[in-house]
């Protein structure tokens, strides 16, 4: 009978004493972890305040509206124009060509990779798009530099200049497949069995299992692995600024020299622009242009894969 | 009835053609990507290895490309990653353990998520403009080492998370609720058992977010310039340059002696890069091997 009461009386120290303060221990820990959660949201106020406030300075000089509509971009040469128009041009242009290379190459992979590579060769193929994806943008560049374009001009067009936006393009494609191909296999990889196997019941051979059963099944998911990619492209930076050239100029014709918005981005940061300026401050109206482009197709591709992804 | 067949049969042959055909195609498409990996490697080392020697590790850059080196530019990488690392995995690890262990499911959680994955979206370059006004103008930073690696460490956070919150979902029920029967507070079961569980997994996390780090050049540009730096960073505060920039600036003259120091410089920071994947592959398949027991 004492031996117990005894317990009880240690059982009631503990919940004195002992217990408050590590309950306000676990609280203080709970806030410091709950802190570094917070960074992710404060980078985002950081990003669209940084962004705003130094375009703000850009704005004040040059009307959205001109900004958004002119189709003259010509920051430092008078007369002075900051239409972004050909900017934007010359990034879709790069877009395009390699949209037209990772879009084909990117879903043929992943029908590959999901529907017929055995084991061995999956484990082969994986990490040498792994490699394709990790490698730094400055070595794409070089790559479609020294080596593409000589190549193109060669063998198809002479007269190509130098910086150009095709060879960018062809090389930016490459470096997407992976992406474009790793999310499409996940979506492909999602499809449930039952429907493959209720397919080749019915006598279907394995690309009409491929083309017309996984395919179309998974096409929330490839549809917003495609949107991606691509917004990724359209952000990609040291690829355009070494390769497609430093010339805006609104044209459809990629054998010529381009100016991508984010190219136009780093040639203000290496010249001596003082800060303060307007032509300083455009980079900043260029790269809220940018985020909200990118963030618009990011947001998309969520969208696209929440709403139209069926559920099984 | 036989007339219906041979329909069926000519039909079958025509499909099985088609089968081929498109099979092919889809290995074609999948060779191309493995050639065009094979092509820059061979471009890079053709182009490089001439080039590729103890001086161009231990030299300054120079005008002369048979003098010139990186070796500023592999000590400012160096001082990037340990500063990166010194900011980016303890937050990092610990949104993860907040939103894994701590986080109640409501709005506030689900927007911090919804915010992470577009952060991973973010081009690179807008990075280093948040990086050119937050740090180097308002908090006065300058162009320093120190700027530089706070611009990265907000890169590469939403991958350190990503891979870190994998890393602990991975860790067994059983096993905290093992410590909590024991009488274990939540801090002591997240950093007892949680935490060493996981380990190899956040560890593989950091490592890919680091060679993500090593090779940006975009958001560095923004905030260092393109500096012909003659010296080494001693301290935080200053300036520096790193691999991707000084490979960019060779890439970026007419030169072609210029030309193949860059396909040099890059040997390296793909040596660099294929070997921090090689550890993290190691250590994730270490992971597996010892899960299987």
């Amino acid at each position: 009978m004492k031996a117990q009461r005894l317990d009880d009386a240690k059982v009631a120290d503990t919940k004195g004493s002992g217990k408050p303060r590590r309950k306000l221990g676990g609280l203080i820990i709970k806030g410091i972890l709950f802190l570094c959660a917070l960074v992710s949201i404060l980078t985002t106020v950081g990003i669209v305040v940084s962004l705003v406030v130094q375009a703000w300075g850009f704005f004040v000089e040059v009307a959205p509206i001109d900004f958004l509509t002119g189709t003259r971009w010509s920051p430092i040469l008078k007369p002075r124009s900051y239409g972004v128009l050909p900017l934007v041009a010359g990034t879709l242009l790069v877009t395009a060509v390699a949209a037209i290379v990772a879009i084909p190459i990117g879903l043929a992979t992943a029908a590959f990779l999901s529907e017929y590579a055995p084991d061995k060769a999956r484990r082969i193929l994986k990490p040498i798009l792994e490699v394709l994806a990790g490698i730094p943008t400055v070595v794409y560049g070089y790559f479609a530099l020294t080596f593409v374009t000589p190549r193109i001009q060669d063998w198809l067009f002479p007269d190509m200049l130098v910086f150009n936006a095709l060879s960018a393009g062809l090389v930016m494609g490459l470096m997407i497949v992976p992406m474009v191909s790793t999310l499409s296999e996940d979506a492909m990889l999602a499809v449930p069995r039952s429907l493959r196997e209720a397919a080749y019941a019915l006598g279907a051979t394995r690309v009409e299992v491929s083309l017309r059963i996984v395919i179309p099944a998974a096409l929330s998911g490839i549809v917003a692995a495609f949107i991606i990619g691509l917004s990724r492209a359209i952000g990609e930076t040291m690829l355009v600024t070494i390769a497609a050239g430093a010339t805006p100029k609104l044209t459809l014709n990629p054998l010529e020299s381009i100016q991508t918005m984010t190219a136009y981005i780093v040639q203000v940061a290496l010249g001596e622009a003082p800060r303060g300026s307007a032509e300083f401050n455009a980079i900043f109206a260029v790269g809220s242009l940018l985020f909200v482009m990118t963030l618009g197709m990011n947001l998309l591709g969520h969208w696209v894969v929440t709403r139209w992804r069926l559920k099984y | 009835m036989a007339q219906k067949y041979a329909v069926f049969k000519r039909r079958k042959e025509a499909r099985k053609l088609l089968g081929s055909a498109v099979y092919v195609v889809f290995l074609v498409a999948v060779l191309v990507s493995v050639m065009g990996l094979a092509v820059l490697l061979i471009d890079i080392i053709t182009g490089g290895l001439p080039w590729f020697s103890w001086s161009l590790i231990t030299n300054y850059p120079s005008r002369h490309p048979e003098q010139a080196g990186l070796w500023p530019a592999l000590i400012g990488t160096l001082w990037l990653m340990g500063l990166t690392a010194a900011f980016s995995v303890p937050v990092g690890v610990g949104a993860a353990i907040y939103l894994e262990e701590y986080a109640a499911k409501n709005r506030l959680t689900a927007l911090i998520e919804v915010n992470i994955a577009n952060l991973a979206g973010v081009p690179s370059v807008v990075y280093g403009l948040l990086g050119a006004a937050l740090f180097v103008q308002w908090m006065a930073l300058e162009r320093s080492v120190l700027a530089g690696a706070l611009t990265m460490s907000l890169l590469i956070l939403p991958i350190v998370i990503l891979a870190s919150r994998e890393a602990i979902r991975a860790v067994p029920r059983a096993y905290r609720e093992a410590a909590f029967a024991l009488g274990a507070t939540e801090w002591q079961v997240v950093s007892g058992v949680v935490l060493p569980s996981a380990l190899p997994g956040i560890l593989t996390g950091v490592i890919l977010g680091m060679s993500r780090a090593i090779g940006e050049a975009a958001p560095m540009l923004v905030i260092s310039g393109l500096l012909f730096v003659t010296f080494i960073p001693t301290s935080p505060m200053d300036k520096f340059t790193v691999l991707p920039l000084q490979i960019f600036n060779w890439v970026s003259r007419p030169q072609d002696e210029f030309q193949g120091l860059a396909a040099g410089g890059i040997m390296l920071l793909l040596a660099v890069l294929l070997s921090m994947n090689a550890i993290a592959v190691y250590v994730r398949n270490r992971r597996q091997v010892k899960s299987d027991e």
